[in-house]
């Protein structure tokens, strides 16, 4: 199988995560769209490793895999914390870091 | 020792006392500060003493020699050294300025003993020493400006020295302010200079200079004209003068030694020692000649007006200095270096005279509320009689010797010269009036309630001191010496320091005695061995008789005169007066220079300066620049400020926006 068609699954999902980001508001949703954003990298990033024929697409792939473990910790933290203060759970409520 | 050593040694003294002051000023007592700064500008004479000998044992052709402690600054071109130029006319200066220093410090033992600042007096007065010796010791020209620029802050710091008098911080401002100009005179001729000889150094730039200049080259007369500012700023010379009547205000030992002995005769140090350049270029020396001529008889003719005692030796001081000015452009070198000496001499023993005079008065410098003191105070008047005579060149004394020499020099140039010497004769009758004058009025006369107080027995205090110039109430922190005042009768360091220089201003003229002795000349001989005047510049038999004939008569036609009016016949100096009008009432207004200066020069520059502030400030600055500015980033910052507008979702469109841009941009530059 050539590898256009990774490349194209990879561009699909990334932008179904980007479109997600832009078009959803509740922050748990958006958090899911990142992660779809950031696999379809991996994806990118494994296609290219094979495509040269080295392993250092797969590292990357795996580095961004942490990353994004950190990212999902973090990010849950706070959602849990918004429930906790009873805020809303809506991005666009909360805008208190306008300039 | 080594004449090195001995050059350093004459600067590291007062250096050292003034540091030991300034450092002990809170632990040891005011005595010790006296006694210490006494002692170091003595050390500093020992010193110039012992540098005398070892330059004398030198075989006359090597009597120039340049010590050097380190190098400031050696770049292609630029040779900025820490070095001293040790020859005759160096010594000489160092002889003179420490000889007559050391004198005026033990008079001011005395003399400002009761006052408040007695420590801080005496660190400023090392400090000033130590400036001067820099300035006449000076190798190169960068030493020479820095030993200059000292000497004018030590002047200020002394004119000021009783701050918290008005008048006084008025004229120490005026007379830092016309030094400051001089300063920057000399900068910039010694950059004249500097371009086309490419050395710093005082011998090399000598050695170039017939090379690299040819007779009166612009630049050279240019370079030399700026030194010439900056010599007449230091030396009170027309139009550069107005600060020295003024500088009256310091205490009278700082008048003794800064304004009458030392500081003001650097310009005639600077062109004396500049002479290779001033030879090169004769039309600047001949603007230094009419200059100095000019100055002697407009300071003479205001001298005979001036009623403030100290001022009349003022203007006896900047007409003195005339005389030598006149003298060293005109290239008769040891004649205006002599009287340099003798002036010093006599003109620091007038001033301590008047010190004392003024101590009996309480602060009084007035010569109208003066009279009478002949008697009460026998000492200081036979010390001004002596001062006086030797000032007005009678027969005999040091002076007269001094400035004979000088006219018949300058007489036996020729050509226009003639002129220049016959004026300065006609000064030097103008000198024996306005002297005794001054001599006449303060001595003679009815008793004033002063002196028939020290007739008594004690000396006058006033009920509240005052201001003698502006009248306003003072305290005893501030003004004449604290609260008991020093006459030199009653006073032993004030009586030694007087009677030393009263010996001297009378035996001080056997160093040159026409036809018999020329001690002076022959020392600084090596100093002026390529000038073409020195050895060749001789009055003829018949001149130089005339001259000491004429000078001795005209002194003694002066002093007729001035008994006549003054004791004789009292009443006539007011009906001279009346039927004189128009130009005594220039004098009296001292030919209006201040005016003039006013209108020409301060009066331009506030104007201009309110302009810059009300609009050129206001308008350009504060408006254009600043207003603009702050329009801009702020106009700047809100459009940053809309977008952040704390929606999530927009940075995130924003960022992909971004990177799509910056994608697309790569993908095209790729191509």
């Amino acid at each position: 199988m050539s590898m256009e068609w990774y490349l194209v699954v990879s561009a699909f999902v990334f932008c179904i995560g980007a479109g997600g980001i832009l078009v959803r508001r509740n922050p748990l949703v958006i958090l899911l769209c990142l992660e779809l954003m950031l696999n379809a990298a991996n994806l990118a990033l494994v296609t290219f490793a094979r495509a040269h024929g080295n392993q250092d697409g797969q590292i990357f792939a795996i580095i961004v895999m942490v990353v994004a473990a950190c990212e999902v910790t973090i990010g849950l933290g706070l959602i849990v914390a918004l429930y906790r203060r009873r805020l809303p759970i809506d991005v666009d409520e909360l805008r208190e870091l306008q300039g | 020792m080594s004449l090195e050593a001995y050059g350093w040694l004459i600067l590291l003294c007062p250096l050292a006392g003034t540091v030991l002051i300034g450092l002990t000023s809170q632990i040891l007592p005011q005595k010790v500060h006296g006694a210490i700064g006494t002692l170091a500008i003595f050390g500093s004479f020992l010193s110039a003493v012992g540098g005398l000998f070892a330059l004398q044992d030198l075989p006359k052709e090597e009597r120039q020699v340049v010590a050097v402690a380190w190098d400031y600054l050696k770049t292609s071109g630029v040779d900025a050294e820490l070095s001293l130029l040790l020859d005759p006319l160096s010594i000489f200066m160092a002889l003179t300025v420490a000889g007559v220093s050391t004198l005026i410090h033990v008079y001011s033992l005395g003399y400002m003993a009761s006052d408040r600042g007695y420590s801080r007096f005496f660190a400023y007065l090392n400090f000033f020493v130590f400036s001067m010796l820099l300035l006449v010791l000076a190798g190169n020209f960068v030493l020479l400006i820095v030993g200059w620029a000292f000497v004018g802050a030590a002047s200020y710091m002394l004119i000021s020295f009783w701050y918290r008098r008005r008048t006084a911080t008025e004229a120490g401002i005026k007379a830092f302010v016309i030094n400051v100009v001089g300063d920057i005179g000399l900068v910039l001729g010694t950059y004249f200079i500097f371009k086309h000889v490419g050395t710093l150094d005082f011998l090399k730039t000598f050695e170039r200079v017939p090379q690299e200049f040819s007779r009166n080259d612009g630049d050279l007369v240019a370079g030399c004209l700026l030194l010439l500012v900056g010599a007449f700023a230091k030396s009170a010379q027309i139009p550069f003068h107005t600060w020295l009547p003024d500088a009256m205000e310091g205490p009278t030992p700082v008048s003794a030694l800064i304004h009458a002995a030392t500081m003001v005769t650097a310009g005639v140090y600077l062109i004396a020692r500049m002479h290779p350049l001033f030879e090169q270029a004769p039309a600047a020396a001949d603007v230094g000649a009419i200059v100095g001529c000019a100055t002697l008889l407009v300071a003479a003719t205001i001298g005979l007006v001036v009623t403030d005692l100290k001022r009349v030796i003022a203007y006896s001081t900047m007409s003195q200095i005339g005389y030598m000015v006149m003298a060293v452009s005109s290239a008769a070198y040891s004649a205006g270096l002599f009287h340099l000496m003798t002036h010093a001499f006599f003109k620091a023993l007038l001033f301590m005279a008047a010190g004392s005079v003024i101590a009996a008065m309480a602060g009084n410098q007035n010569l109208d509320r003066m009279g009478g003191f002949r008697k009460v105070m026998p000492f200081t008047f036979g010390c001004m009689i002596v001062g006086g005579l030797a000032l007005s060149g009678f027969p005999g004394l040091s002076g007269f010797f001094s400035k004979d020499e000088i006219l018949s020099l300058i007489a036996a140039r020729g050509d226009w010269h003639v002129v220049l010497a016959a004026l300065g004769f006609v000064g030097s009758l103008m000198t024996a009036v306005y002297t005794f004058r001054m001599i006449f009025r303060a001595f003679y006369g009815d008793m004033v309630p002063e002196a028939k107080e020290l007739a008594d027995g004690h000396l006058h205090h006033p009920a509240v001191p005052t201001n003698p110039v502006s009248g306003e109430e003072e305290d005893y922190e501030v003004g004449f010496p604290g609260p008991d005042h020093h006459i030199a009768e009653h006073t032993l360091s004030m009586k030694v320091a007087m009677g030393s220089l009263a010996v001297l201003a009378i035996v001080g003229g056997l160093l040159q005695v026409p036809k018999v002795s020329h001690v002076l000349h022959d020392f600084l001989a090596p100093t002026f061995e390529a000038s073409r005047f020195y050895e060749g510049l001789e009055p003829t038999d018949s001149l130089t008789y005339l001259a000491m004939a004429l000078g001795g008569a005209l002194a003694l036609l002066g002093i007729f005169i001035a008994y006549t009016l003054w004791v004789k016949q009292p009443e006539r100096p007011a009906s001279i007066r009346d039927r004189l009008g128009a130009p005594h009432r220039l004098f009296v207004n001292k030919w209006y220079f201040d005016e003039l200066i006013d209108t020409v020069i301060v009066r331009p520059f506030a104007w201009f300066g309110r302009f810059a502030r009300n609009t050129f400030e206001r308008i350009f600055v504060n408006g254009a620049l600043v207003g603009g500015t702050t329009v801009g980033v702020r106009a700047g910052s809100a459009a940053v400020r809309a977008a952040q507008s704390g929606f999530l979702r927009s940075y995130a469109a924003l960022l992909l926006v971004g990177v799509v841009v910056v994608g697309i941009y790569f993908l095209v530059v790729a191509r």
